[in-house]
């Protein structure tokens, strides 16, 4: 799948950059479906000799050409929630020279570049690529509900039912965007949704 | 009355100071206590930060930074350690001749260029020689917080130790000396390897050891945001050479023993300063026009702009040519 250029936004939009190997003493790369292609893009015997790939398919078939890389170790998980007390496992036994290496959608590469700054790394020094899909996962400002894979402007909360327009503005913390109700002040007039980037 | 720093002023808020101690340390290093002469407490500093002591040298004004290494809990007094070197341009000589006990002097509100990162989960501080003293107020910092910190000190002998014997006592699990005169020396990469994640270091020393911790660092995959350096460069003498100042209509020449911005300064001329070291930025100056080679000393443009010929830092930074004129 090819890659998808952004259009230009608020700063407060995260940028992803291309995935390059670096000088490190372990390297741990997340990825979900398309992100695999951007590991392999990258994959070296030597890499991969020192690679730990946590990887979520999503429905995709790159799990077995991940295995074939011969990472140091490979899991694959059926969810993000699913991987996660592993992510945080791997992150807590390591130590400096640890790269991090994120790939995919950017409800992934949020929600991981989080664990990894809360174990100590600078988000500037953790590495990311945009692949595959560009739905959104989304806050709802209002019950601060999480809604994944937003696809369309406006949706509607998945926890409280609001009409949320889909704003740029993005919390790291939350790894999400903020969504804020659309007809407050005219309920009902709510205009048809489209694709976030038509 | 604002400690922070002001751009187009020249220097930071001044505060007239007695001189309290002068400690001689060992053959090379004095230390001077300072509190301030209207008897009230100092502006809070954190550690690593630095204060620029004028000293009037019969007439002629040598402003010098020094990092501040007392403890930053204590804003009854302030203390920097001087390293006499007697082939630099004399402000540390004049500090370890000329100042006793009782002088009045005046010194700059504290600016730090080299502060700790708090959300590191260790420090580790490398020092080589004099390098020590920033670190001095960093380790006391940390222990008022119950910090988790570690001191690599390489110093050449045991006799020029400075500050190695206190740090010894109070810290014995947590200070590691290296003597040069005893082929010790910092085990750097084994010591790089296996710290935890979040973990920050920190190198103040010549800059031979500052360039060897960032390449061994980047090598073994540690972040640039996770290593820290601070190195005031001295002024270079050199050729004099004369400089046209365009906003104040004035030529000025710069003496062999002089920086640039003490010539600017010396005809009068208010430039803005902080760090008069090359590393933090205040003193930029814009180029109108030169026909000559620049010899650019600073940490703080980059290469790109010491190749355009339109920037020079006027603290560290020379010029070989027929003429240079400046936006100043």
């Amino acid at each position: 799948m090819s890659k998808f250029e952004f259009p230009p936004s608020i700063k407060s939009r995260p940028v992803y950059g291309t995935l390059e190997a670096r000088p490190g003493k372990g390297h741990l790369m997340i990825a979900d479906a398309d992100g695999a292609e951007a590991i392999m893009d990258i994959a070296t015997p030597d890499l991969m000799a020192q690679t730990h790939i946590i990887y979520i398919p999503r429905g995709t078939d790159f799990a077995d050409k991940l295995r074939s890389l011969n990472p140091a170790q490979f899991y694959e998980g059926p969810t993000y929630a699913a991987s996660v007390s592993r992510i945080r496992r791997v992150l807590q036994d390591a130590h400096m020279g640890l790269q991090v290496y994120l790939a995919g959608t950017e409800g992934l590469m949020g929600q991981a570049q989080n664990e990894a700054m809360m174990a100590g790394i600078p988000h500037t020094a953790i590495q990311t690529e945009h692949r595959g899909s560009t739905a959104r996962r989304m806050q709802c400002v209002h019950c601060k509900g999480i809604t994944e894979d937003v696809e369309t402007d406006p949706f509607v909360c998945s926890h409280c039912g609001l009409n949320l327009f889909v704003r740029d503005h993005y919390s790291r913390r939350l790894a999400a965007y903020q969504g804020v109700c659309i007809d407050a002040e005219d309920p009902g007039n709510v205009p048809a949704p489209k694709g976030i980037y038509e | 009355m604002s400690a922070a720093p002001q751009k187009a002023k020249p220097g930071a808020e001044k505060i007239a100071v007695n001189v309290t101690a002068v400690v001689p340390l060992n053959d090379l290093v004095t230390r001077f206590e300072f509190q301030r002469s209207d008897g009230d407490l100092f502006p809070p500093f954190s550690g690593g930060a630095h204060t620029v002591v004028t000293m009037d040298d019969n007439g002629r004004h040598r402003l010098n930074p020094y990092s501040l290494m007392s403890d930053p809990a204590d804003l009854t007094t302030y203390a920097i350690s001087v390293r006499r070197d007697d082939e630099g341009r004399g402000g540390s000589l004049f500090m370890h001749r000329n100042v006793s006990v009782g002088d009045r002097m005046t010194i700059t509100y504290p600016v730090n260029l080299f502060s700790l990162d708090l959300r590191a989960r260790k420090h580790v501080f490398l020092a080589g020689g004099i390098g020590i003293t920033p670190f001095m107020a960093m380790i006391a910092q940390l222990e008022h917080s119950n910090g988790n910190w570690e001191l690599h000190y390489a110093c050449r002998t045991p006799a020029l130790g400075t500050y190695v014997d206190e740090l010894r006592y109070k810290y014995p699990n947590k200070v590691h000396i290296y003597y040069d005169d005893q082929n010790q020396a910092i085990r750097l990469e084994d010591l790089l390897d296996g710290q935890p994640l979040g973990t920050n270091i920190y190198v103040c020393g010549p800059k031979g050891m500052i360039d060897w911790v960032h390449a061994t660092a980047s090598a073994a995959g540690w972040p640039d945001a996770n290593v820290h350096s601070e190195e005031f460069l001295a002024p270079q003498p050199g050729e004099p050479f004369e400089v046209r100042l365009c906003k104040s209509d004035k030529t000025i020449t710069v003496g062999e023993h002089e920086s640039l911005l003490e010539a600017i300064e010396r005809a009068g001329v208010e430039a803005p300063f902080l760090c008069r070291g090359g590393s933090c930025g205040q003193c930029e100056t814009n180029v109108v026009s030169h026909d000559g080679t620049f010899v650019h000393r600073d940490h703080w443009l980059t290469e790109d702009q010491h190749a355009s010929g339109e920037k020079i830092m006027p603290c560290v930074s020379r010029f070989a040519g027929k003429s240079l004129e400046l936006d100043r």
